[in-house]
């Protein structure tokens, strides 16, 4: 990936930056610049906010990866889940700090902050989210709850999700 | 001093390696070593994380509980010897993450082991000249001994960070002075993978001389004498080093109690005595005063001398963990997969 692509995704992958619809709330994530879910979606193009979701929500459905993607070869066996965010969006990302085994829908997990991949050895390191488990007892730190509130520089029309 | 602690988080991966696991590799007394180090197991980090992701993890959970909105943040230095890049902050990419770039003063800084006091020292200056609303001081590092080096029995990751503030201090830091001189006891050169150090060397002309030079200073400073202190945190490469100044320096177990958490975690470097800090302030009541000497190798010391505030019985601590939790075992892991998740392992190729 670009540097200049990842580094115009920064707020999205950094701090989970969507937007939402000012006429019927409903929160986006990547964000849009129109609200599909309104009547008239040209006149919401004014009125679709910056919006930080919290990092919180629930496995919606996951696999376990064996055949790892490139940069991942440390990590097998690793979990990708779709995460539904307590917001509404639908997240992809993976699970860490968890055995792979005792991944089950409706598992409560929340954003954490890791590293994405590295452009070889001497070039970039991409950082984002990724999801834990909050559960007592797994072992793992629990990740931030951030409170809700807008993301200054929030890019919106851009329509990839996650890492 | 009108300024200190108003929030503080740790974070600590969860994986765990023993000393008994790497002495069996390299057909050392690894119980021994352990043993004589007082190092039960160390941290390990997972491949996906490294002194930015431990730092912000960190900094997240002091922002949270300290209910403090990151714009106000002023500054923020990270201090380590383990950076991600070696031209390329780890700062920039921690304030982004916690929401206070653009309008702030932002840096990496290193100094060995005490690059995060360092920090610290350096926050209290812009706070308590009101040049900023909140400074944040991070140590964290991810350090690594060279494989079958004594290091490798106690070299591990982890970080704390700490908001400094003049408002609703947790504790207020009275004074803060530091004792340093050129002292070649650890150094890692440019491009070189693994550190090298002095062996016996790092002891009494460096840690001890040190870490006992600066409490003594401060001791005179303030008045002060060991009995003073409710609780003492020492710089803590393994966890011998530190009981033995105590007890030099005539402080008992029960005020090091809480400050020594290198036995149960390793050697988190710029972490440690932050760490350990952070662990006491989980347990500190009001009006109790903590001594922190701080140590970095090359050499300095930094001794910061605290009161705690009835602000600590009013902290929220609901979110994240508490140092203990990371002191508890964690996943432990063969040496195998510590040596994959650390890199060690030739993979071929370019």
């Amino acid at each position: 990936m670009s540097i200049a692509r990842f580094w115009r995704e920064t707020p999205r992958r950094y701090n989970l930056g969507g937007s939402k619809c000012g006429r019927c709330g409903t929160v986006y994530f990547p964000p849009r610049a129109v609200c599909p879910a309104c009547p008239h979606h040209r006149e919401t193009l004014a009125q679709m906010a910056p919006f930080q979701l919290g990092g919180e929500g629930t496995v919606f459905s996951y696999t376990v990866v064996h055949e790892a993607a490139e940069g991942f070869e440390m990590q097998v066996p690793y979990v990708v889940a779709l995460v539904k965010t307590v917001e509404g969006p639908i997240l992809t990302g993976q699970v860490v700090d968890v055995d792979p085994a005792s991944v089950r829908i409706g598992l409560s997990v929340r954003a954490t902050f890791r590293k994405l991949r590295e452009e070889g050895k001497a070039g970039v390191i991409h950082y984002g989210y990724k999801f834990a488990p909050v559960e007592p007892g797994n072992g793992s730190a629990l990740p931030p709850r951030r409170t809700e509130r807008a993301v200054a520089s929030a890019p919106t029309g851009a329509d990839r999700t996650t890492a | 001093m009108d300024a200190g602690i108003v929030s503080y988080g740790v974070y600590v991966p969860r994986y765990r390696i023993t000393p008994t696991e790497i002495g069996r590799v390299w057909g050392a007394d690894g119980e021994g070593m352990g043993q004589s180090l007082n190092v039960l197991r160390k941290s390990v980090p997972a491949p996906d994380e490294d002194t930015i992701t431990i730092s912000t993890e960190a900094l997240r959970v002091a922002l949270v509980r300290g209910g403090i909105d990151p714009q106000q943040i002023g500054a923020i230095y990270v201090g380590s010897e383990s950076h991600p890049y070696a031209v390329k902050p780890t700062a920039t990419v921690v304030a982004s993450a916690v929401g206070a770039t653009p309008n702030l003063t932002a840096a990496d800084f290193e100094f060995a082991c005490k690059a995060g006091t360092a920090a610290v020292q350096t926050c209290l200056g812009l706070v308590g000249a009101g040049m900023v609303r909140y400074g944040v001081a991070i140590g964290t590092d991810t350090s690594q001994g060279a494989p079958g080096d004594a290091l490798e029995y106690s070299a591990s990751a982890g970080g704390a960070a700490l908001v400094i503030g003049r408002e609703r201090m947790l504790a207020r830091v009275r004074r803060t002075l530091s004792y340093t001189t050129d002292t070649p006891d650890f150094w890692r050169r440019e491009g070189q993978r693994y550190p090298s150090h002095g062996g016996r060397f790092t002891g009494e002309p460096a840690y001890f001389r040190h870490v006992t030079e600066c409490a003594r200073q401060m001791f005179e400073a303030e008045g002060t004498g060991p009995a003073d202190y409710a609780h003492v945190v020492f710089h803590q490469p393994n966890g011998k080093f530190p009981q033995r100044v105590g007890k030099q320096l005539g402080f008992t177990d029960a005020q090091m109690r809480y400050g020594l958490v290198t036995p149960y975690i390793g050697n988190t470097y710029s972490g440690a005595s932050l760490i350990g800090l952070a662990n006491v302030l989980d347990h500190a009541r009001p009006d109790e005063r903590i001594l922190v000497v701080g140590y970095g190798s090359g050499a300095g010391s930094d001794a910061f001398d605290l009161e705690v505030t009835d602000e600590i019985d009013r902290y929220d601590r609901s979110f994240g963990a508490p140092v203990q939790q990371y002191l508890d075992p964690g996943v432990e892991i063969p040496y195998a997969v510590y040596a994959k998740f650390r890199g060690k392992i030739h993979m071929g190729g370019s």
